[in-house]
């Protein structure tokens, strides 16, 4: 990166605005979310009925556990569940 | 001058389980993989959401994969970009699905000039508050003096010249990286 004075390091500023705080918040809950998909998936092994209510409804499954179902955590349950 | 943690140190924690490295490396990459996904993309909201939360489920997925850990900051950007490319393609709005139809000279203009950016920003974050403070609040979140003044308990008549000697800073800081 060359020739950068004062006005082009304000544009170059300028061009990162702080994305969404939920998003970030989201990202940074990833780990724990993690966690408890682990948690989740453990119970399914353990009973049949339980993988089918997880697997019937996976969104409900996951609010009731008190994670965001973004569509990545979504995709990370479902996976989990078909890797079994 | 904050101590800063390196791409590499923060990589390695991360991959150690340390939850407060894995909060650092989202907030230190989240304005860039925002800035790709809006910027050079154009991504709507709700896709933009999609396709962010989905690279850090990537990166938190795959850490361990990374051949090196200084390497972090390209492989974020190659995997937004392809993340983005995909959802455009999944939602019909690229047409006939080739990468190239992207006007690709256009999004690489677009990703060089926040590769900069990301650069400028690691220099801000290297040099520390206030400064960090106040030029995030001026630039980024369009603050006006007044307003930037009344959050940081400073005469708004001083914030200009603050401005000024912050961004001197900055490329004071850049300067000494090049």
């Amino acid at each position: 990166m060359t020739g950068y004075d004062e006005e082009r390091i304000a544009a170059l500023l300028r061009l990162l605005p702080q994305p969404p705080l939920g998003w970030v918040l989201a990202a940074q809950e990833l780990p724990q979310a993690r966690a408890e998909i682990a948690g989740l998936v453990a119970r399914a092994e353990a009973d049949a009925a339980t993988r089918a209510r997880i697997v019937a409804d996976l969104e409900s499954a996951l609010l009731a556990e008190g994670i965001a179902p973004t569509p990545s955590v979504v995709a990370a349950l479902r996976a989990s569940l078909h890797a079994d | 001058m904050a101590e800063i943690t390196t791409d590499a140190q923060l990589v390695a924690r991360c991959r150690s389980g340390d939850q407060e490295a894995w909060n650092e490396l989202v907030e230190r990459f989240s304005r860039y993989v925002f800035a790709i996904c809006v910027q050079a993309f154009r991504l709507p909201s709700e896709d933009a959401e999609d396709v962010f939360q989905e690279v850090f489920a990537r990166v938190y997925q795959h850490l361990d994969r990374l051949r090196s850990d200084d390497s972090i900051r390209p492989w974020i950007a190659q995997l937004t970009r392809r993340l983005c490319i995909d959802r455009l393609r999944s939602s019909g709005r690229e047409g006939p699905a080739e990468e190239d139809d992207l006007d690709p000279g256009g999004v690489d203009e677009a990703l060089a000039g926040l590769d900069d950016a990301l650069t400028v920003r690691a220099c801000l974050d290297a040099v520390g508050d206030p400064c960090r403070e106040i030029l995030d609040r001026f630039f980024c979140r369009d603050e006006s003096y007044k307003a930037i003044g009344d959050a940081l308990d400073l005469p708004a008549g001083t914030i200009a010249s603050r401005i000024s000697r912050c961004l001197a800073k900055v490329r004071a800081e850049l300067e000494g990286r090049s």
